[in-house]
């Protein structure tokens, strides 16, 4: 186990290793000119002291010497400062990743309370027009685009009801943990309703498989209630899929936030990156692409672990997927 | 099991109005492949349009700006004056062109990787389906802003290309391309895997074809259902992501509409103007739906094995 873990680590850290440099190079390709964006317009500024600006930043050098140099600053933990922001990188990322991972973990959390009962009911009367209706509802979950839902949430309980804030993360002199939450609803229900429909039709596909198997006709046999067979003995085995398929689309979930945060103006990773790649913040940009990068790793791996641990069948020798 | 499973016909699978006659008994996929028939007749007929009500699709008129719907604007104007109908059905070309285009490259590029992973397997296959493992889990909307906000300048690309009108269309096409692929892939390979070890390949294997021949006349022929499903499928999740990337302003560029960068503006009006939010918005939902339920039809019915208790 602890070798199967290690060769996962290492795996990822590969991959985080050639998504920097990846990244690195794209982020050059951006328009733009870090000596340009420092001088602005100024009259004063002659091609002579561009040159020597440009040496100064190591600018004049070799791209693979380039990225040779922020790496190795990087592994110290020297990552730079945040144009927009003037801070240190990390010094703006940390509290942004924060509210990220609140805004997510709650969504998944409130997308798998919704999708497993929904996928058990719809499972266990395959072909009925409750299963069909919800079979619906997925399609257009997954169908939705997401910005079209945050302004459709916005026209309704914002504009119309003016019952919830259309956007920010709480009311200035407010920030109590209740003006806090209501800043929250209209963001998490546009993120949990693309997992809401993709983890109903895992949960009602795992189930349907489950209800099949023979200890379950064994357990129907012994006499047990229908509510106890469904409940402890085909929800724990159809469960494993679903969680392992919810860490594991920890990627469009960042995917979602970014929307999700731009839409809101909540101050996430999402909005954090959009807002560096438009505004030309090279370092800013890179570090919350490797942070968003490294995060879903780390999501992945747990759900390599988990798959492993949880399943006795599965051997963690074997690599998934092969 | 005969050489016969390699010709048409022989195999009840393949017989093509069995497989209609499933496809058929899906109502949603039925009605859904009318509604993209409908949708795709109006959107062509866009120009038609325009001669008959007289109208110019980009004249900007600021002392019509969020005109209610009425007999000169059959749905009312945009925030600039424009007509809203007219923009509607050339955003819906723009955006149907992106997502088709989109996903035949797409679907180029993973039936090939898929076949040679398939076809070839050991180190080669470990490599393409970590890559494709790779592209799917990765946070794929954040890469993609910065891929779409690439200087082509930079890249060496003249200017003639970069300043036309129609690069931002390119761009978004190759993007999505390049991340779209592993879903088709992933089938294509499994579909070859089993092909792979059938009389017809080995026969074609014993006559001393080489591997392209092998793979391109004899597997993939045989790999047309998945690929077609897949497809269909990959249609409506590139019309997705187009609409959120010309949203974000990274897409399509204005003046030339799409239905995502329609909406762009509408954030900041939907107080005042809410129609100019919900229309685009209703056609991008209606599309993407409609090519999934169409996908989900053709699925049941070209291989009945994948079809669900239900």
């Amino acid at each position: 186990m602890i070798g199967f873990i290690l060769t996962r680590a290492a795996q990822s850290a590969f991959v985080l290793l050639v998504m920097s440099f990846i990244i690195y190079v794209l982020l050059g390709l951006m328009p733009g000119d870090p000596i340009d964006l420092m001088i602005g317009a100024d009259p004063n500024v002659t091609a002579a002291d561009i040159a020597r600006l440009k040496a100064l930043q190591g600018l004049d050098q070799p791209l693979l010497d380039r990225y040779g140099a922020w790496l190795a600053n990087a592994l110290e933990g020297d990552f730079g400062y945040s144009r927009l922001f003037s801070k240190p990188v990390l010094e703006v990322l940390r509290p942004r990743l924060l509210n990220s991972l609140i805004l997510m973990a709650v969504s998944l959390a409130l997308a798998l309370m919704v999708a497993i009962p929904a996928g058990i009911h719809a499972a266990r009367r395959p072909g009925s027009w409750t299963d069909q209706a919800i079979n619906l509802l997925c399609f257009a979950g997954v169908s939705v685009p997401p910005f079209w839902l945050a302004l459709l949430l916005i026209l309704l309980f914002a504009v119309s009801l003016g019952a919830l804030p259309a956007s920010g993360m709480q009311t200035i002199g407010d920030g109590g943990l209740l003006d806090r939450i209501r800043y929250m609803i209209l963001p998490i229900l546009t993120l949990s309703a693309a997992g809401i429909a993709g983890y109903t039709r895992h949960t009602r596909a795992a189930m349907i498989e489950v209800l099949r198997e023979d200890y379950i006709r064994t357990a129907r046999a012994k006499g047990l209630a229908e509510r106890r067979v469904v409940w402890r003995h085909a929800l724990r085995n159809a469960l494993l899929p679903v969680v392992t398929i919810a860490a594991l689309d920890f990627g469009s979930l960042f995917s979602g936030a970014l929307i999700t945060e731009t839409m809101f103006s909540w101050l996430g990773m999402g909005k954090t990156i959009y807002d560096a790649v438009m505004g030309n913040d090279y370092n800013l940009a890179l570090v919350g692409l490797l942070l968003a990068t490294g995060v879903t790793l780390i999501a992945n791996i747990l759900a390599d672990i988990a798959y492993a641990w949880l399943d006795p069948r599965i051997s963690y020798r074997v690599e998934r997927g092969s | 099991m005969s050489l016969s499973t390699a010709q048409p016909g022989a195999n009840p699978r393949s017989g093509g109005s069995t497989a209609w006659r499933r496809f058929r008994r899906h109502r949603l996929a039925v009605v859904s492949l009318w509604v993209l028939a409908l949708l795709f007749a109006v959107v062509v007929s866009a120009p038609a349009l325009e001669v008959m009500l007289g109208l110019d699709a980009d004249a900007v008129n600021l002392f019509a700006r969020m005109a209610p719907p009425g007999a000169a604007h059959w749905l009312g104007t945009d925030e600039l004056g424009r007509d809203l109908l007219l923009r509607l059905l050339h955003g819906g070309r723009v955006s149907l062109l992106v997502g088709f285009t989109a996903a035949v490259a797409a679907a180029v590029i993973g039936a090939t990787l898929g076949l040679i992973s398939g076809y070839f397997g050991g180190r080669v296959d470990a490599i393409v389906m970590r890559f494709a493992d790779g592209v799917i889990s990765l946070p794929l909307l954040p890469l993609l802003i910065v891929l779409a906000a690439i200087d082509p300048g930079k890249l060496g690309l003249p200017e003639e290309i970069s300043g036309s009108q129609s690069f931002s269309l390119y761009r978004i096409v190759v993007i999505i391309a390049l991340v779209g692929w592993p879903t088709v892939a992933r089938l294509v390979r499994a579909a070859t895997l089993s092909l792979r070890q059938r009389e017809f390949v080995l026969v074609a294997l014993a006559q001393g074809f080489g591997p392209a021949r092998i793979m391109f006349r004899h597997i993939l022929p045989n790999t047309a259902s998945p690929i077609l499903v897949a497809t269909t499928l990959t249609v409506g999740n590139v019309i997705l992501f187009e609409s959120v990337l010309s949203f974000l302003g990274l897409g399509i560029q204005p003046p030339m509409p799409s239905w995502g960068n329609m909406l762009t503006g509408a954030q900041d009006l939907i107080s005042e103007a809410p129609a100019l939010a919900l229309w685009p918005g209703t056609l991008i939902f209606l599309t993407v739906i409609s090519f999934n339920l169409l996908g989900d039809g053709l699925q049941a019915a070209l291989d009945p094995r994948s079809r669900r208790v239900g």
